[in-house]
């Protein structure tokens, strides 16, 4: 079949899970990135904010919530 | 490397570089699966060849991302790079996702290539361990709710773990296996005809180039969510004082 000999099917089914496993990555990153952008925004919308965005600059307290790291 | 340690500035720095990362993943695909599309039948295996470009690149990106997660936990673990825990633990996905294509591929090349989807060989076992060491980190990551704990116990597996990788590249040298040897990185050069060369190497470079896409864009979102987090903290910490009585900070 489409001149790919008597194994097409294995090749087309490897392609296949191929294309669909990596469409469903880029399909849950994008969509995990939308969730937290809009639940940043939401927050943002309700008055939190950040301390480091309270005390002034982002640069002189970069990321004084990144929180789950021992900075 | 502590100049890059800052989220914001990493953020900052992503954001400029994804676009242009995204472009040539785009037009690498494209020019791999054309070039994947010409390429010749092998003597041997005809156009079974033609898994090889999907397999391999899949194979080498879930050894990759594994010394990334190896290499992300040892500065975790000593300098406490506040980035390096964020790229360990969004690389654990990606590098399910990648180790189960290189198995999946492999079988189904395997099927008509050997007679048989599976063998309990050196090579396959070993990326089988990786696939299950994975799993671990994934579940570690799931199991501990303090992620600064959930890090440490996840980077402790990754590097013990990652003895098992010089395993599965030298499995082939060092065990009789149904599993070819290593044709294309080798000391006296590839083994391969260039008219497959040429579409597996493009074929990689866009499988690398989409797993840096992926991870940047997977630790940007990481780093958002920890924002929410410590956010979410802060609004519980403001009502708590409000009830107090106490003035919000």
């Amino acid at each position: 079949m489409f001149g790919l000999g008597p194994h097409y099917g294995f090749i087309f089914a490897s392609y296949a899970i191929v294309a669909f496993v990596l469409a469903g990555m880029i399909v849950w990153i994008a969509w995990d990135g939308r969730t937290q952008r809009r639940l940043l925004a939401e927050l943002e919308a309700q008055g939190v904010t950040r301390r480091s965005k309270r005390h002034g600059s982002a640069s002189a307290d970069p990321d004084a919530v990144f929180s789950g790291s021992d900075k | 490397m502590q100049k890059y340690a800052n989220p914001t500035r990493f953020m900052k720095i992503a954001d400029a570089v994804l676009p242009w990362l995204t472009t040539a993943t785009v037009i690498l695909f494209v020019a791999g699966l054309y070039l994947t599309s010409v390429a010749p039948p092998d003597y041997e295996q005809g156009h079974t060849v033609k898994i090889m470009f999907i397999h391999v690149p899949s194979a080498w990106l879930a050894m990759m991302c594994y010394t990334i997660i190896a290499a992300s936990s040892v500065g975790s673990l000593i300098w406490r790079h506040p980035l390096a825990d964020v790229s360990a633990k969004t690389a654990v996905p990606i590098g399910v996702a990648f180790t189960f294509l290189a198995l999946v591929t492999g079988s189904l090349w395997g099927k008509p290539m050997w007679g048989t989807y599976w063998v309990w060989d050196a090579r396959l076992t070993s990326v089988l361990v990786l696939f299950f060491l994975y799993l671990g980190l994934m579940a570690l990551w799931q199991a501990i709710e303090d992620p600064s704990r959930a890090g440490r116990s996840a980077a402790i597996l990754a590097i013990v773990g990652f003895v098992n990788v010089p395993i599965i590249k030298f499995s082939v040298d060092w065990w009789s296996t149904l599993h070819q040897p290593a044709s294309v990185v080798k000391m006296s050069g590839p083994a391969i005809h260039s008219s497959i060369l040429i579409p597996l190497l493009v074929m990689a470079a866009a499988f690398t180039c989409l797993f840096f896409v992926l991870h940047l864009r997977a630790m940007q979102n990481e780093i958002l969510r920890r924002r929410v987090m410590a956010m979410r903290l802060l609004q519980v910490e403001r009502a708590a004082n409000v009830e107090a009585g106490a003035p919000a900070e």
